[in-house]
Formats: structure tokens, sequence, C-alpha cells
């Protein structure tokens, strides 16, 4: 019952850890082979149904909190979309006899009303499931790549690269040491090949060639006179094959060759994202709500395009402070409104700690634009000399009621906002937008980042 | 004969590799020399979770060409194991020589006795031994085949983009049902020697290729033939679609016949295990059952261990009833074990209405050998139709149903009586007779003188037509592998009058 594998491809999937020579059995354990057999199936699923997961990925933002935003997570999408059709006979129609288990009060001819829909059909019961949706789940990195598509980082932003702690490795040639997994088989056969010709060790075509002389000469039913003199030396000669091809090794363990690998710092690009918000008493729950919403999109998106990414928190009412995430969203301090006095604290924030030659510098600020008039000609000073030479962008972004959110968009204006409206028309890197619901935030998110081509398209 | 256990082989549930080495070695002496199964040799692999899940979505095969359906399956599948909605199968068993067991390493030692007695012995027998799969599938060369078909289907990716061969395999997985051959063949078919044969051809033309002949005329055109001969020439009428495109389709190209070959032989090669379900089950529960009985009978196993196999035994054959909410149909383990043991008590000890309806088995009292010659020699429509006997019939409480398009109500038409048993047991038999439960579609004609329209026929059974908007799908995909207008038409089985056709032309450009 021993079998005789020949054929390469059943080869490869024994692997016996029991030989013995009379074995029925093997038993081979794959738990350590490499996993992930299905991500390529996986990934050309993802490519098949992109347009449906992608809706999908964006809607689900409605019912996540911003907390597990950047988790994995499920998404549903139409079945339809995925279908693979086959030829088959129709659910309805026709005559149909079935045989069930269970009968208990049914005689030969009693009648029974038909159950309505599919039920007692094909499908397949006590999954809760709709069977016109199809549900699954995406990880970590597929939610990002999806929510993220098709935004950059404007083109204006200059990146600048710093040398920072992180080390990749690289390749650096070959070492007579190293690990197994590294073993280069390649260089190792050439170098052994290089030994064996220099040291002239016989092949085993030398070898073969005296033997077969050896079996004709030892095969001749009447031998020849001289046989015995050339049978004794042939002898000799293999003897002599033999005891060098014994002696310089086929393989020896001079030839081993590793791949090396060394190590390099990285240069890695780094980012502080700055977030400013007015929290003076006519900021409602419902604009912070916003606001954070927006810092977390950005925030989000800044950890996918830098390795680095601080963030600072800067929370003004006529005075500025730099303070902690917690109080940030939710303490409230009264006072009144000097957006100036937030500008100059991030101004000072930068100058003391984030040179503008070793970090990309981000600012998104919120407020509900309502100023003390006599401070904006000093805002728009201080943003154009100073702010925006320093940052690769800055985000204003107008958070409004949610009681006018349909309205007031459109006519009204802020005090705030048409101090910066010039602002942004001389300046490429400063963009403003109005929010005041929270469906919106998404979209204006997207808008701002949009990859150059796809928004032109999109608004062509 | 077998002798007592000195002591049990364990006894909690942890297990290692020499454990599984001895379970194996009690196991088999039980299996093929009381029982004298005929197997395969086994090779057992030990794998995960996450391994199981692969193997799920590449219908249980170590090794599949890539396509994003199998990505979907994966997908469903992970989440229904995520969110606990379903378990994982304790073992992975293939028709191949050698038979290959998967394993899950979660298992616990008695998991691991009753997989071994299930899989390695039970379904390897039936595998090893069953006439459908002897006539139909190549156990020896499947493994190179698949190994052959991944490479080429990836070669092909390569050569022509992976788009183009995607557009390919979704047409021929639409089509595999419709890929069988349903009759024997003269001879086997040899996997390893057609993995040569294609490798020699695509060199032949690799090497004699002339861009010269391109410039070639083309000789005038034949002479029309009358249509018998033309139709005797085409091979018609065929069932076997995939066949037929891959042989006469005018406009594939011969990678694309290859990739259809490729999907028409998988389709033949899982068809066995469609149509002997419930027996396979069976066959491997009923071993399963018997040797894990024989163990702790002599003491090898711990009456511990027995009861979890009982409960874990009385779960896979467990049989909702019609109204209890979760009824998906038969359980395949719990109608194949249930037959089996009924027939076992047959043998053993029977009624005189066993002596009545089987005189053949009745008190032969060696219902081992009884099952082995129906495990040989049956399939589940036979098998059904021969061996559910009034006694189980009054067990189970059986009753058939009839649902007739003009009535307002559904009619029932035999209860577990006299007059019913026969009925019932035939009308079972059918819901497991393929050939009934599948459209019986054929290609029937081509317009070779006319646009080469592909005709087709739907001989229609009992009045239920083609699911329309999945048959118009499908015969998109024909029509662009055909490469001319598809005619599909639903003939009433008798009369053959037309029910409904359905007409479709090829996309433009769908052949590169």
């Amino acid at each position: 019952m021993v079998y005789q594998g020949q054929a390469g491809g059943i080869d490869r999937w024994r692997r016996p850890l029991r030989d013995s020579a009379v074995a029925t059995m093997h038993i081979v354990d794959r738990r350590l082979n490499p996993g992930g057999k299905s991500l390529v199936n996986r990934q050309r699923f993802l490519r098949r149904a992109k347009a449906y997961v992608s809706q999908a990925v964006r809607d689900s933002l409605k019912d996540r909190s911003i907390k597990d935003l950047a988790g994995e997570g499920e998404v549903t999408i139409r079945r339809d979309a995925i279908h693979e059709p086959t030829l088959h006979r129709a659910e309805k129609g026709g005559n149909r006899e079935r045989v069930l288990p269970g009968n208990r009060e049914f005689l030969e001819g009693d009648r029974i009303k038909r159950p309505d829909g599919s039920s007692g059909g094909g499908s397949q019961p006590g999954e809760g499931e709709d069977q016109d949706d199809f549900r699954f789940a995406l990880s970590r990195e597929e939610f990002l790549d999806l929510f993220l598509e098709d935004l950059e980082l404007p083109d204006m932003a200059k990146k600048k690269l710093v040398a920072g702690k992180i080390e990749g490795v690289r390749r650096a040639g070959y070492s007579t040491i190293g690990n197994p997994s590294n073993l280069s088989v390649p260089r190792t056969m050439q170098k052994a090949m290089s030994r064996r010709i220099a040291l002239r060790r016989p092949s085993g075509r030398d070898l073969s060639r005296i033997e077969d002389a050896i079996a004709e000469i030892e095969g001749r039913t009447v031998p020849l006179p001289d046989d015995d003199v050339a049978l004794e030396r042939l002898r000799e000669e293999r003897a002599h094959i033999i005891r060098r091809r014994n002696l310089i090794a086929y393989i020896d363990p001079v030839d081993l060759r590793f791949r090396r690998f060394e190590p390099v710092p990285r240069p890695v690009a780094q980012a502080v994202m700055f977030c400013l918000m007015d929290v003076s008493g006519s900021m409602t729950a419902h604009m912070k709500d916003l606001a954070k919403r927006f810092f977390a999109l950005l925030h989000l998106f800044l950890s996918r395009c830098y390795e680095h990414v601080e963030v600072v928190f800067i929370h003004h009412t006529d005075r500025a402070a730099e303070v902690d995430e917690e109080t940030f969203f939710y303490s409230s301090v009264t006072g009144g409104t000097l957006v100036s006095s937030a500008l100059d604290k991030l101004i000072e924030v930068v100058k003391d700690r984030y040179s503008p030659t070793d970090w990309n510098i981000y600012v998104a600020q919120a407020s509900d634009g309502d100023t003390l008039a006599s401070d904006n000609a000093r805002v728009v000073g201080l943003m154009q000399d100073e702010i925006l030479p320093f940052c690769q962008y800055f985000a204003y972004l107008e958070v409004g009621r949610e009681e006018f959110a349909s309205i007031e968009s459109a006519t009204s204006t802020t005090g705030l906002w048409d101090a910066y409206l010039p602002v942004s028309q001389a300046n490429r890197q400063f963009t403003m937008r109005k929010v005041s619901h929270r469906r919106e935030i998404y979209p204006v998110f997207r808008e701002l980042f949009q990859r150059r081509g796809v928004g032109e398209r999109a608004s062509a | 004969m077998a002798s007592v256990a000195p002591a049990p082989l364990f006894t909690g549930s942890d297990w290692d590799f020499s454990l599984i080495n001895r379970i194996y070695d009690t196991v088999e002496p039980i299996a093929l020399q009381e029982m004298k199964l005929n197997i395969y040799p086994n090779q057992i692999e030990i794998i995960s979770a996450e391994q199981m899940l692969d193997a799920y979505s590449s219908i249980g095969m170590p090794l599949f060409y890539k396509h994003w359906s199998f990505g979907k399956q994966f997908v469903t599948n992970e989440m229904l194991y995520r969110k606990g909605l379903r378990g994982l199968a304790y073992e992975l068993v293939i028709n191949s020589n050698p038979c290959i067991n998967y394993l899950m390493q979660e298992n616990s030692a008695t998991m691991q006795t009753l997989v071994i007695a299930h899989a390695a012995f039970g379904h390897n027998h039936f595998f090893k031994n069953n006439y459908v799969f002897r006539q139909w599938t190549d156990a020896e060369g499947i493994l190179d085949y698949l190994e052959f078909a991944k490479r080429y289907i990836s070669q092909c990716e390569e050569r022509y983009g992976q788009l183009a061969v995607e557009r390919v395999l979704d047409a021929a997985h639409a089509l595999m049902n419709q890929g069988v051959h349903r009759y024997p063949r003269i001879r086997p078919r040899d996997m390893r020697a057609e993995a040569e044969r294609e490798a020699e051809r695509q060199a032949y033309r690799d090497r004699i290729y002339d861009d010269l002949w391109r410039t070639v005329p083309v000789g005038a055109k034949a002479a029309a033939v009358p249509s018998d001969e033309r139709r005797a020439a085409l091979g018609l009428p065929q069932e076997n679609i995939l066949y037929f495109l891959e042989k006469t389709g005018p406009r594939l190209e011969s990678w694309q016949r290859e990739i259809l070959r490729i999907v028409r032989l998988i389709a033949q090669y899982f068809y066995p295990q469609r149509q002997t379900k419930a027996m396979n089950e069976g066959c491997a529960t009923y071993t399963h059952y018997r040797i894990m009985t024989i163990l702790h009978d002599r003491g090898w196993i711990t009456d511990g261990a027995f009861m979890e196999f009982i409960q874990s035994h009385t779960n896979v054959v467990y049989q909702p009833t019609f109204d209890s909410g979760h009824f998906g149909g038969f359980n395949p383990y719990s109608l194949g074990f249930g037959i089996m043991s009924d027939i076992e008590r047959i043998c053993m000890n029977p009624t005189a209405e066993d002596r009545e309806w089987f005189s053949d088995i009745a008190g032969s009292r060696d219902p081992v050998e009884v099952l082995k010659d129906i495990w040989i020699n049956y399939r589940d429509e036979s098998f059904v139709s021969q061996f559910l006997s009034p006694h189980l019939i009054r067990q189970w409480r059986l009753f058939k149903l009839l649902d007739h398009e003009g009535e307002s109500e559904l009619r029932v038409d035999a209860i577990h009586d006299e007059r019913g048993y026969r009925r019932i047991r035939r009308a079972l038999a059918r819901e497991y007779d393929i050939a009934r439960q599948e459209p019986d579609i054929q290609v029937v004609d081509v317009d070779l003188a006319g646009d080469r329209t592909l005709m087709l026929e739907h001989v229609v059974n009992d009045g239920v037509v083609l699911d329309a908007s999945d048959a118009a799908m499908v015969l998109q995909s024909l029509a662009n592998l055909w490469g001319y207008e598809v005619a599909l038409s639903e003939v009433h089985g008798e009369s053959r009058k037309e029910l409904k056709s359905h007409r479709c032309q090829p996309q433009q450009g769908w052949i590169g």
C-alpha cells in the first residue's frame, strides 16, 4: 500500500513527518504554511464589486462614531451586483411535488393553504438576512483605501524629508554567514560549481562512462586477450574517481552564500496638524460636533500620508490656549471672540517647536464666524504675512446651526467669512467651506482633497 | 478476534502527532480487517481555522486557479464564521490518490478520532469504490490537473490580460452545470496526459508560428449540407454545452477553448459528488458510528469521550421537521445514515413487512457486506428508490405535497400508510435525480447556411420553465462565447409546443 508518486504536483503535497517504508498513512502539519491563500481572490472580488463597495463605505460614515471611523467594518452591498447566474428552473410556477418529514395531522387528500413567497423553498432560513443584501467585513486597510480613495494632498504641498529614526533594510550583496532562510541558492550553486571545476571533481558522467566500459568488458561472453589488464586499469580509475568524488564535496560549506541585508536610516516625512476652534458661548454642541468630525477626518487622512503626524489643539475665546484633546472638545470657556489670539498662539507654537523646514504644517480652523469686526484687519494681516507662507494647507470650516442648515449657508455671510474671502482668492493653499449638517462633512472633505484630475472632471 | 484495549488511547481532549498515529493505527485494523473496507492510502493534514476558511473558498481543493467568485465565497464564509453563525467543518476530504484529509487543529482528541473514522475510512472507501466515482473521476490525476489548470490560467492572464481571462471564466462558470457528460464515455480521462498534451500543442504552435499565413486568402465556401448530415457532423444534439463550444465555437481562440475545457473537466470531476451526497455522507457516518462504537466497547475510548462523540454525532444527523422553522430540506447525513442503519436492522432483525419488501437482504445477518455492495452500486436516486423502507417512512412521518399551477391550494398526495409508501419513496428518489432537478437543455442545431445562430432547446418538465433573469444573463455569456446569435426555446415535454423563447446577440468586441 505504499504510494508511488512521481509527479511533481503531488510530491509537494507530501512532506511526511513519519517516514517509514511501509506506512499507509502520512501526517503533514500544514499549520505553519503561509496563510492568506484567498487574499488574491479577495482582492479580485473587491475590484469586481468596487463601485458598490465604495458607495457602501461612504454611506457607512453616517453610522460610525469618530472613534471607530478608522476601524474595520461590515459593509452591505446589493447581492445582484455580484450575482453569478446559472441556468436553473424557476422558483415558481409549474407542477411540483415535494416530500417532507414530520407529518402530524395531515391525511391523504387534505388541502393546505399555499405559503407566501418563497418560504419553504430552497432559501436558507435562520440567518436573518435580507436576501437582496450581501454583507461582508472589510479590513481596516481595505476600508481606508476605499474611504480615502482618489484623495491626495494638494499638490502645492512641499514634501519635506528629514532623517528620522525609522530604519529600513536594504539588500547589501552576499555574505558567507547567515540565516538559512536567506540562503541564495543560485549564488551558492555558482560557487560550488566553480570550486568543483577548479578542483577537477570527476562528474557523474565520468563515473558512468567508466562503469559502462567495465560492464561492457564483463559482459563479453568471449573475453579478449587484454581484457584483464584493461579491467584492472578501469577498476583502478573507478576507485580513483569515487575517492575524488567523496573527497571533493558537491556542495561544501565554503560555497554557501546568504543574501545580506543592512539597516539604513530612512527619511521620514512628518506633519503637524493644528486644530483651531472657537469655544466662545456662541458655539453650540452641534457646531463642536461638526468641527470634531472634520478634524477626525483630516487626522485620518494625514496619518495615511505621513508616517508621523502630531496634533496640536488650540482653542480660543478672546484668549487662546494650547490644550489637550479632552479639554478641546468638551470644556466650555466664556468670553468674547478674538480669532487673532488663536493665530498668535499658532505662530508661537510653530516658532517654538515645529520648524517649517522640518515639518509639513496643516491647519484646520473651525468657527461659527462671529468675530469682532475690529479684529479682522489683524487676522488678515497675520494670515497673509506669517501663517500662509509656512503652512502647507489652511482649511477654514465655518460651522452653522443645524436648524438653518438649508437656508443660511447659501445666503448670509459672517464677519470672519467676509474677511477671509479675499485671502482665499489670493492663496491656493487656503480654502474655506461652510457646513451646517453632519452629512455635509464628508462631501466637503472630499471636495477639499479631491485628486485634481478627478475633481475637475466631476465638476465639469 | 480483536483484543480489549490495555488502556484508553487518551483521556483528556489534547492531542499530539503521536496520538494521531496511535488513533489511526487502532482504527485501521477495525476498518480494513473487520469491515474489510478498501481505501486509497491516506494523507492526513493538520490545518488551522484560517486555512480551513481558505480551503472552503476554493471548493475544498488544496490548489485552484484564481477567480473573484472564490473571493466572494471567502468573504461570505469569513463573515458567517466571525459572527458565530456557522461553525467550520471538522474535516475536509479530497477524492484523490492518496486521499487527502484535512483535520482542524482546534478539534479535541475525540473529534480527531471521529474525523479519522469518518473521512479517512468512510469517505475514502466510498470514493474508491462507488461506481459513479470510478466511472467519472480520476483520483490519480486530479491534483496534477489542478496544478496545470492553475498554471495555465495564470499564464493566460500574463499573455492576454486578467480581464480577458476573467470574462471567459465568468462565462464558463455560468455554464458549468451544462458542462458535464451525463452518460458514460468510452475511456477514462487521464488528467496527467491531458496536461502534457496541451503543453506539447502550445510548444508546437509556438514553433510553427509564421505570420505569413495570415495573408493567404481563404478558400471558397463549401456547398450547403443537408440538415441531418450537418447535425451529425457537429455531434448534435449535444447536452454538454461547454464541450460543444470548445470543439466547435467558431470564434474562440485556442486558449479560450482550453479554459472552457478546464472548467468543464472540473465540473465533471464534481459531478459524482452531486449525485451521491446522501450516500457519501451516509457511508462515512455509518462507518464512523460503527468504528466509534467498537472503540468504546473494547475500551479504546473512555465513556466521557464516547458521550462527546454521541453529542456531536446527534447534531450531525439531526433532521428538523418541515414546520420547525429551520427546515432547509433533507439533511444528507440524516437521510443516508438513517437508511443505512435501517438496512442494518433489516439484515439483523427483519419484520414480516421487511421480508416482503426486501426479500433479498432481510435476515442476511451480514449488514456490512450488504452495505458495501450498496456503496458500490448505487447513487442517491437509486438508493432511495430501493431502500427507503415503510418503517422509516413511518418513523420520519414523511408525506408528499402536490403543488399544481392551476390549483389555489397545495394537496397532500400521500402520507405514511399502505397506499402512500411507494408514492412517497418514488417522489423522494426523484428529488435526488439530478437529471430531473436540473433543466434538460441541449444544443440542437446551428444555422450554418444563414447567420450561424446557435439553437438550443429546453425540454420543460412539469411546466417549470427557466428562471428568466438568470437565463438572460447566461445566454448573454453563451452568445459572447459563440460569437453569433443564440436562440433558446423552451418546449413542452410531451406536446413539443413552444412555451417560451429567448434570443440573444453577442456583445461587440467581447472576443478580443
